[in-house]
């Protein structure tokens, strides 16, 4: 009962919040709220069972697609249509979850980035190949402000409050998931999977069951990103996004829901903060600079903030690789020449 | 009754308490327009794997605002430039253009470029009200003056690029195969669909493709060799258009090459292939343009000075002057707004149809018709000097019809007023 | 039959030079136990060293060691001077270094050099012989297989024949044991990276004058599919990088000429799918220790 109300009270903060922003901090609020969604799902499936994804934004985009053709396919009061989204999304980023799940039972750690990125690289080639809209992607209805509110609050207000609700219904199960039962398990296989498999868990179906539930929260993500920008295109879910869902888990803290809020809003304000700054710097360093000196300057950041606390990031980890150290450290020495 | 009460009520408390905050509606200034800027913005790719093609286009029409506004800018107000980086990622699109517009309260987005980027905006400015001008991209997206208000085209669009070129290949050579190599998007949909409206939808030899993302074109050109292909038409980027033929050239074959304005800058293609090799390997290559590129030309002429002066004598290319082209439009569009220019008056003066630009056709925006050239003239690489050879055809209705080029003078200095 | 000829000998090229980056990840995974994602910008960045030496000398093969050398030198410095300092055997710290320094090296380039495509060429010819009126393989082609088997070769050699190779193997497999033994583990590491930056740069200098040009992701691709290669090949074994690569070169090639550009990423990822399904750790895996 705990968790639910205090997904409540941080949901009614944030909603209140939107109130003292601007409608481009607004806006930004309603993408961070899309990342957490996702990295919450990210960070739960590293941190508690060491699987490392690099495609989930392939899931955001699965989750987006299936909201754009379901929202607009239903004929009905947006509420409904925007459920009928919400579902549409939960599903097919559920079923791409459970297959990638079931193939990643059986993958270890770098076969499974590679698997992932794979898959990330084939987006673009998936969405033109198939009845995805190309390049152009597909359109999401627009969601007006509904009329009661229409004098009070800005487009991009609405939708902040929308991303919000809709994060908070993405992430809340999670949260319940991983103190309950099913996180115990997911515990028990990372940190022995004989010793889990002796008690009765298959690792497999735990696996890739945190594949599918960690699946969900990144498709309604997506769902959120259609919502605030109401288009769905694969270039938007390229590989520099999915490897920034990557970082904002692990600066955050993997395995830790609060860690993924905080990744998030840093993965979307700080590049653009950088961006601002350089802009005010003196501009005749000439027009290479433009663009370029922000993405040097995050890099540099991120690459510092990894040195100095290279601990937070990684203690789970530790705990990780210590409680199973054949399974990184032992060589093959069949294939040596 | 009553609910309107309560609501007008609660507007009133919610404006007082968060006046400048999220709350609609507000102040009766033009967004952008103080009595001495107009601020305007665009997104481009200046970062990321599209950025070697396109990330000059903005630098050139700041270069050409900052010429204007050294003379004076436009009925006294100087032009203020926000370019904002979207490395061609539609969601980097998605955040700039939300930037430029709640933000820096831009009066209009100028020139953004490219179809996947800029259509992830579209709705997004409909909805604002925010005039979408002279789009950098040849989609007949821009062109549904029912559907979006504010936006227009710059480009020439792709189908019509596509049917001028397989006319003109007709003409040249009735009875060759002709091929087509386009993008994998609306882009090459386009050409293939303008070629087809020329021979017909079975007379195509060969059509093939290729993404942005590949590295070489090696299996589509062997392809169109096996396949006889005489004359190739292209529509592709730069880049490709440059290693289809350095790839063709390799394999010791020398088709006819007619490619899109898109992918066929002279100065750009020498720069892949190399100084040495390019005069050669581009020898009679078929283009099509509409903008006043003639080596010998005023604009060019003005334009390159204003290169030197304004843009640290950057390289002179298509580029360039599609750049200051693009500057001079909305430079002249802002003088026909009137002396206190609103979003409307702005929009109403493209529509008015009397903006002349700089083209070698007439422009052919209207109340009806928001699509900017309606034809093309024909550019041929003779001895490494690309320039036009008096050839132009409107395409309408899927109708090819010549027409005589009809070039604008260059008067006032470039500066419309 | 002619197109098929013409496909697979222009598959077997690109092949080549996909095997040899491919090799170069499986380096640093058996020196290191890490999947270095910054190969292809620090490959980006010793090809711009290249590049700047052939302009200044007119020496494509003073370019060509000295691509090599900065190769060697930027992986031995990332080793030294960032990923030492990350815990052991915890993969992420690393990929997120190595993230970081993708966008340094990327945005550092282009503010260097600038955005544009640098046309590089080739030092051998790149028209195909014309065997039975199909071209076939270019003398630069050739030049590409001999580099990269040399290489390969070469690497193999060492590896396996020498000294230092049972060290550095040794470094990799048994750190504590080879520390006990006087194997200097840590200069081993640094060995590792430095030798698969340089064969990383030497894919990457073969691959551009093929190219477009050089510009800060020219290697971005290469090195996505050489991922995808060595996790099919098997991420401990240089032969499987070696077939693999091969492999998926030809798959490429073949379902561009005769399918479309398009379908290419999806049928590496079919492949890739399938592979792993049938052997999770590769085609060359050695034998997993059985679990329960």
């Amino acid at each position: 009962m705990k968790t639910p109300l205090r997904a409540l009270l941080v949901t009614a903060i944030a909603i209140g919040a939107t109130f003292g922003l601007d409608p481009f901090r607004n806006y930004q609020l309603a993408t961070a709220a899309a990342c957490f969604a996702a990295v919450a799902g990210l960070t739960v499936l590293v941190g508690l069972t060491g699987q490392l994804s690099l495609g989930h934004a392939v899931l955001m985009a699965a989750g987006g697609y299936g909201f754009a053709f379901a929202a607009t396919a239903v004929e009905a009061p947006w509420p409904l249509a925007l459920l009928a989204g919400l579902a549409a999304a939960a599903a097919v980023s559920g079923l791409l979850g459970l297959l990638l799940g079931m193939a990643a039972a059986r993958l270890r750690g770098p076969y499974l980035a590679g698997l992932t990125l794979a898959l990330v690289i084939a987006l673009p080639s998936a969405a033109s190949t198939l009845p995805l809209g190309g390049d152009q992607g597909a359109r999401a209805p627009f969601f007006a402000v509904p009329e009661g509110l229409s004098a009070l609050i800005a487009v991009e207000q609405w939708h902040a409050w929308l991303a919000v609700a809709i994060a908070a219904l993405a992430v809340t199960p999670l949260v319940m998931l991983r103190s309950g039962r099913a996180g115990l398990r997911m515990r028990a296989v990372l940190d022995d999977e004989t010793a889990a498999r002796l008690s009765g868990v298959d690792p497999g179906l735990v696996k890739a069951g945190a594949f599918w539930i960690s699946a969900i929260p990144a498709g309604l993500g997506g769902a959120v990103l259609a919502v605030a920008t109401q288009q769905v295109t694969p270039g938007g879910y390229g590989l520099a996004f999915s490897l920034l869902l990557v970082v904002a888990a692990v600066v955050g803290g993997l395995g830790s829901i609060g860690g993924a809020a905080i990744g998030s809003v840093l993965v979307v304000v700080l590049p653009w903060a950088v961006d601002e700054l350089v802009a005010l710097a003196p501009s005749d360093f000439g027009q290479r600079l433009d663009g370029n000196l922000a993405v040097l300057l995050f890099g540099a950041g991120l690459v510092a903030m990894t040195l100095a606390w290279p601990g937070g990031a990684a203690r789970l980890l530790d705990r990780l690789r210590a409680a199973r150290p054949s399974r990184f450290a032992t060589p093959s020495t069949t294939t040596e020449r | 009754m009553r609910t309107t009460t309560i609501r007008t009520a609660a507007a009133a408390a919610a404006a007082l308490a968060l006046t400048a905050c999220s709350t609609p509606g507000g102040d009766e200034s033009v967004p952008g327009v103080t009595d001495d800027t107009v601020t305007i913005g665009t997104h481009q790719p200046l970062t990321g794997p599209a950025a070697a093609g396109y990330s000059t286009i903005s630098a050139a029409t700041a270069a050409y605002f900052a010429y204007v506004n050294d003379n004076g800018g436009i009925h006294g107000r100087s032009i203020e430039y926000v370019v904002k980086d979207d490395a061609y990622d539609p969601a980097a699109t998605q955040t700039a253009v939300r930037e430029l517009v709640t933000e820096e309260k831009v009066f209009a987005v100028v020139n953004g470029l490219g179809t996947p980027t800029h259509s992830s905006v579209l709705d997004y400015l409909d909805q604002q009200g925010v005039p979408d001008l002279f789009v950098s991209s040849g989609s007949l997206t821009w062109n549904q003056p029912g559907v979006y208000e504010n936006t227009f085209a710059f480009n020439a669009d792709y189908v019509t690029e596509g049917a001028a070129l397989a006319q003109y290949a007709v003409e040249q050579a009735p009875d060759a195969k002709i091929c087509v190599l386009g993008q994998d998007d609306d882009y090459g949909e386009g050409i293939v669909e303008g070629v087809e409206t020329v021979i017909g939808s079975n007379a195509v030899t060969e059509v093939q493709t290729y993404t942005t993302s590949a590295e070489d074109l090696t299996a589509q050109t062997g392809a169109m060799m096996a396949a006889g292909c005489e004359v190739n038409v292209l529509g592709t980027i730069n880049g490709f258009t440059a290693m289809a033929v350095g790839t063709a050239a390799q394999m010791e074959w020398f088709p006819k090459w007619y490619v899109s304005s898109s992918g066929a800058d002279y100065p750009t293609l020498a720069g892949y292939l190399g100084e040495d090799l390019a005069p050669a390997l581009l020898q009679g290559m078929v283009s099509v343009n509409y903008l006043p590129f003639s080596p010998d030309g005023e604009w060019v002429a003005l334009f390159e000075r204003i290169n030197e002066e304004y843009n640290d004598g950057a390289p002179f290319t298509g580029n360039t002057v599609f750049g200051m082209s693009v500057g001079y439009l909305f430079a002249e569009a802002l003088a026909a707004a009137g002396e206190d220019p609103t979003r409307e008056s702005l929009v109403d003066a493209v529509e008015s149809g009397d903006l002349l630009g700089n083209g070698i056709l007439p422009l052919s925006y209207g109340a009806d018709d928001h699509a900017a050239y309606r034809g093309v003239g024909i550019t041929v690489v003779d001895e490494g000097v690309q320039d036009y050879v008096g050839t132009a055809y409107e395409v309408s209705g899927g109708a090819v019809a010549p027409v005589e080029p009809s070039p604008v003078p260059l008067e006032n200095e470039g500066i419309p007023g | 039959m002619d197109r098929f000829v013409f496909l697979f000998s222009a598959g077997l090229a690109r092949g080549a030079v996909l095997a040899l980056f491919a090799l170069s990840l499986v380096i640093v995974w058996r020196a290191a136990r890490v999947v270095n994602f910054a190969q292809a910008a620090m490959a980006a960045a010793a090809v711009y060293a290249a590049f700047a030496v052939t302009a200044a000398t007119g020496s494509y093969w003073a370019g060509l060691l000295t691509g090599l050398a900065s190769g060697a030198l930027l992986g031995a410095a990332v080793e030294r001077g960032l990923m030492r300092r990350l815990p052991a055997h915890a993969p992420l710290p690393g990929i997120i270094v190595a993230i970081g320094l993708v966008m340094v090296l990327q945005a550092g380039l282009a503010i260097a050099f600038g955005p544009e495509h640098r046309p590089m060429h080739p030092p051998f010819s790149e028209r195909p012989f014309i065997i039975g009126g199909v071209p076939v393989l270019s003398p630069y082609d050739l030049f590409t297989l001999v580099a990269a088997a040399a290489v390969m070769g070469g690497l193999a050699l060492l590896f396996g024949r020498t000294s230092l190779g049972l060290q550095l193997r040794a470094a990799a497999f048994a750190p504590e044991t080879s520390r006990l033994l006087g194997v200097r583990v840590p200069r081993m590491v640094t060995l590792g990276w430095a030798l698969a930056v340089a064969t990383a740069a030497l894919a990457a200098l073969l691959l551009v004058p093929t190219e477009l040009g050089l510009n800060p992701h020219a290697a971005d691709l290469l090195f996505v599919n050489a991922f995808a290669v060595a996790v099919i090949g098997g991420l401990d074994s240089p032969a499987g990088a070696l077939l693999a690569g091969i492999g998926v070169g030809l798959l490429v090639s073949l379902v561009t000429g005769y399918a479309s550009a398009a379908a290419a990423p999806l049928a590496v990822l079919a492949l890739l799918t399938l592979v792993l399904l049938v052997r999770p750790g590769g085609v060359f895996s050695a034998k997993e220790a059985r679990t329960a």
